[in-house]
């Protein structure tokens, strides 16, 4: 379904100072089979992706999805999920920083929050977020995710074509991390069986169409003004 | 008491928590993550919540007892209390930080310190009902008896 990268490949970067819901976004992903790392913080989570200060805003044609940094430690993330509301950085700061990032911007963020403020939501998915989640995130939010990892992993099919690149050829092998802090990195290797939750109707969480839009934020704005929240 | 009987009582007792407020879906979902793998993980998630708001209604009180009092600080301490509360389906105790909420957005205090109140008494509310809860979860299991499926 995922077209040559099986789920227990993707590795989700989870961004939030609550430890309590750090343990519970973490098993959600588990539990899907993805690879978790979850760090406390907006810097933590730049620092794990190799941010750069002097790549920001360059205009390089499809950079790689990999995150090579000056330390030669390269970490793949598929996608960031972040809160919103945290102590230094936010949730939208980060995505900023990510979207500005040539090296990073192709990394789908999602943003999560408890608080459910429509400009809020509107300001994060303006600024690139590719889903915006009301807390407490359940499984049948984490459905909402496939298609944007089969974009992500559809773009770097592209680069590949062009570069030879061995991306594409397995399960990551593990990577060497460059700080202490990550918080927990263990490899899921079994596909857990999926529990299809009934979809939530209720009006207070935002709801997305299935299939990705090529048209990114602004169809998503569309869909907003069109959906109560 | 055999494990017939036990797990009769767990589940009269979990859905009287239901019924009273005192849990919500949530806890359901929490208790859906769990599994052979992870036969803990209801436990743990539990324990932070309770660490959380120990350490936040601490903080509350003390916010509330300053010559000046800090609104600010005191929207961000409920608001972690919140989220923690939402969290593990403590619906009584979320709703009361609701209030509180309010109360402090329209900076009044005396508001604050009755909610602050009830904060607590919820708070210690849902902590026995959930001891006694995980108790028998535990009686069940060590007389060998299957646990009932969320």
């Amino acid at each position: 379904m995922l077209m040559g990268k099986a789920v227990s490949e993707f590795h989700v970067l989870a961004v939030d100072d609550s430890l309590l819901d750090r343990k519970m976004i973490e098993r959600l992903l588990k539990t899907s089979s993805f690879q978790v790392t979850t760090v406390d913080s907006g810097s933590k989570a730049l620092e794990f992706l190799g941010f750069r200060q002097d790549e920001n805003s360059r205009s390089s044609p499809d950079p790689p999805l990999d995150s090579s940094n000056s330390s030669n430690q390269v970490v793949e993330v598929n996608l960031v999920i972040t809160d919103y509301c945290m102590p230094g950085m936010t949730g939208y700061d980060l995505l900023k920083k990510i979207k500005e990032s040539s090296s990073l911007r192709n990394i789908p963020v999602v943003i999560m929050s408890s608080e459910n403020v429509p400009s809020r939501i509107s300001r994060c998915l303006e600024e690139g977020a590719e889903e915006f989640f009301l807390k407490p995130v359940r499984r049948s939010d984490l459905n909402r995710l496939t298609p944007h990892l089969m974009k992500t992993k559809l773009k770097h099919q592209e680069h590949d074509s062009v570069t030879e690149d061995e991306e594409d050829e397995g399960p990551q092998p593990p990577r060497d991390l460059t700080t202490e802090e990550i918080e927990s990195q263990t490899q899921q290797q079994q596909q857990q069986p999926h529990r299809q939750l009934s979809s939530n109707n209720n009006a207070k969480r935002k709801s997305m169409d299935e299939t990705h839009s090529p048209e990114g934020t602004r169809q998503r704005f569309a869909d907003l003004a069109a959906h109560p929240v | 008491m055999d494990a017939l009987q036990l797990r009769r009582q767990l589940i009269e007792y979990t859905a009287e928590l239901f019924s009273e407020g005192f849990l919500d879906e949530q806890f359901t979902q929490l208790q859906q993550l769990q599994d052979e793998n992870n036969p803990d993980f209801v436990v743990e998630v539990v324990s932070l919540f309770f660490q959380d708001s120990e350490r936040l209604l601490n903080e509350l009180a003390k916010s509330l007892s300053q010559q000046e009092i800090d609104f600010k600080k005191m929207d961000a301490h409920v608001h972690q209390l919140k989220g923690s509360s939402s969290s593990v389906g403590a619906h009584r105790v979320q709703r009361s930080c609701i209030s509180f909420r309010d109360f402090c957005n329209a900076k009044n205090v005396e508001g604050c310190l009755e909610c602050l109140q009830k904060m607590k008494h919820e708070y210690s509310l849902v902590k026995d009902k959930l001891e006694t809860f995980f108790d028998l979860e535990q009686q069940l299991s060590t007389t060998g008896g299957s646990p009932p499926p969320p």
